[in-house]
């Protein structure tokens, strides 16, 4: 079993709040994305047994949000970098090229060591903070390269 | 602007305006203590319907008559959505609302669900803002403890509970219909309408979705009356018999080239420039602004010569922008390249498209390359009339797609072209003269062999 069985409990608690078991396909694949960093193909079917679904049924909502990854795990952190207007217009797009070659890797990829994985954002919400950059659960707005270099040096 | 007393944003400055104790200290919970002893639902719909308030999230559609849709004797159950997805670009204030006073939108959500008879109400929260998602889940859990939410509400026949569901970030996933499917548990594939949510919604049954600011703006009209809310903001258009008016408080947005980015509450109808220069401190650096996006990325441009647009529903139509939108203002100086806005813009809505309708999926992909193309130094200057056949031909207005994505991908290009095309064409001439008289055939993008439609950083 890929899902032990924490997972499946944290699931299962949520199965009170709708009415069908489908509805609780994207609120487990955040569970299963969050506790084990991806969504691998094994879960998909584990999770479509609990929920009654085909496994397609569950690769299909989950493979039209990019948000889910199957291929690895994700990096210990995940950056997302803002590109959208607010942010591009005050230096998104510097700070993006500037965090790829720091990383050494391209936007959608983790660094070999897995400390991070670097995604594009489209609009993080944080326009008045522009430049902004979501780092895993918190967000840090205002950056430069200066503060984006800090926070790389500071992970782990 | 007239004088004008601030209610949504209220609790902002408060320490721990987050807290339940804040907001009730401040006469919090007072608008729906009253409406549970004294009013019917019916009585709730009632004085929304006549505040005149118009929905907060784009679209401006007024709010009574989209509950008046529902079903007058459903048994249920019936669902109501917080529409808390957030993606416009350039939009950001529901965040601000919903880590600052969470409570006041909750205390609008248990309102709505009253007035509509909602048993149930999700609220569809978008992935990138967790702190929102904290504070929201810490509100809930203080409204189950003080009776708020759970069953028999402050003593009364009605009950209601409030979960969050999170998204994963996808744009589309704000249209209602996306919305619904992505709680459903589907792709968010919007749907053809009708059926509308109000007849068949959320597992198919009736569905109100209501954007976060709309329902704070409901905690206000039950608490200070309908009269109060229609003192602020722009009476109809007595020559538009189609123009409901813009009424009630509006908090703003500004961002970009600005020297104080924030937030701001004004009555609604205040003008583009006002707002940026008493709020936002200005354009910075001393510069004029060539252009500011009204209302999030897809509601187009206004032109500096048109920035004294008063900043209701109607006013950026009357620039021929799309729309008020989310009244989150982006400000771009007079040395922003329009062309970098167009690529921005496009690049974004082709990423976004949920490639249902053809139209949309290609449209927004072939701008994109247009752009690239201009950007690379290979532009023409049918690049242009190109892209101006794109806007022109997708989205619900021209009925080629089922929502309204497509229109939002269009404004924008729609706008440049229309008001910035002599210096796009500038642009085409200094970077490549040759091709600037070059009309047709069209070269460079022959099918074999040619470029992936989106490079890895664009696809992200």
């Amino acid at each position: 079993m890929t899902l032990d069985n924490d997972i499946l409990d944290a699931i299962k608690s949520l199965f009170p709040r709708y009415p069908t078991r489908r509805a609780v396909v994207l609120p487990a694949l955040h569970v299963v994305q969050e506790r084990l960093g991806w969504v691998p193909p094994a879960a998909v079917v584990e999770i479509a047994r609990l929920l009654e679904l085909a496994p397609a049924e569950v690769q299909d909502a989950l493979s039209f949000y990019g948000f889910f990854k199957q291929d690895r795990p994700l990096g210990r952190a995940r950056i997302w970098v803002c590109r959208s207007l607010s942010c591009a217009a005050r230096g998104g797009e510097d700070l993006l090229a500037h965090l790829c070659a720091r990383l050494g890797i391209r936007p959608g990829q983790t660094t070999p060591d897995g400390r991070a994985t670097l995604e594009v954002a489209e609009c993080l919400g944080a326009c008045e903070q522009a430049p902004a950059v979501l780092v895993n659960q918190t967000l840090h707005g205002n950056m430069t390269k200066e503060k984006i270099d800090a926070l790389v040096d500071a992970l782990e | 602007m007239p004088d004008f007393e601030p209610v949504l944003t209220a609790n902002l400055a408060k320490p721990d305006g987050h807290r339940l104790a804040v907001y009730e200290a401040g006469g919090g919970y007072r608008a729906l203590r009253r409406a549970l002893a004294e009013l019917a639902p019916k009585d709730v719909l009632e004085q929304v319907r006549t505040s005149g308030l118009r929905g907060r999230g784009g679209a401006g559609f007024p709010t009574g008559l989209k509950w008046s849709f529902l079903p007058a004797d459903h048994p249920g159950p019936i669902y109501l959505c917080v529409n808390a997805d957030e993606s416009e670009p350039g939009t950001f204030v529901n965040r601000v609302l919903i880590e600052g006073d969470p409570h006041q939108v909750i205390e609008g959500t248990i309102l709505s669900a009253y007035a509509t008879r909602a048993s149930t109400a999700y609220v569809y929260l978008r992935y990138e803002y967790p702190l929102a998602l904290a504070r929201l889940e810490a509100a809930l859990a203080e409204c189950r403890a003080a009776g708020y939410l759970g069953r028999n509400i402050l003593g009364s026949a009605f009950s209601l509970d409030i979960f969050v569901h999170r998204g994963a970030a996808a744009y589309v996933c704000g249209e209602e219909t996306g919305l619904i499917e992505s709680i459903e548990g589907k792709r968010a594939w919007p749907r053809i309408k009708p059926p509308f949510p109000a007849v068949e919604g959320l597992f198919r049954r009736p569905t109100v979705v209501n954007n976060v600011e709309t329902l704070a703006c409901v905690t206000h009209i039950i608490d200070r009356g309908p009269a109060w809310f229609r003192s602020i903001g722009v009476p109809p258009d007595p020559t538009n018999p189609r123009d409901p008016g813009s009424f009630g408080p509006k908090m703003y947005g500004a961002s970009g080239h600005v020297n104080r980015p924030g937030w701001f509450e004004a009555p609604l109808g205040a003008a583009c420039r006002e707002l940026i220069d008493r709020f936002a401190g200005g354009v910075w650096k001393g510069r004029r602004a060539k252009a500011v996006v009204p209302g999030g990325l897809s509601t187009g441009l206004l032109a500096e010569s048109e920035l004294d647009t008063p900043m209701d529903f109607a006013g950026p139509v009357r620039a021929g922008c799309l729309g008020l939108g989310t009244g989150c203002m982006i400000v771009l100086d007079e040395t922003y390249p329009i062309l970098e806005f167009l690529y921005n813009s496009c690049r974004f809505f082709a990423h976004e498209s949920c490639g249902q309708c053809t139209p949309c999926r290609e449209g927004t992909q072939w701008a994109l390359e247009l752009c690239q193309r201009i950007r690379a130094g290979r532009g023409r200057l049918v690049d242009l009339d190109l892209l101006a056949e794109i806007g022109d031909s997708i989205g619900i207005m021209p009925g080629t797609t089922i929502c309204g994505l497509a229109d939002g991908a269009a404004w924008p290009i729609k706008n440049a072209l229309g008001k910035f095309r002599d210096e796009l064409e500038e642009h085409i001439r200094t970077t490549n003269p040759s091709g600037f008289g070059q009309t047709e055939p069209v070269e460079a993008m022959e099918f074999a062999g040619r470029e992936p439609r989106m490079n890895a950083d664009e696809r992200g």
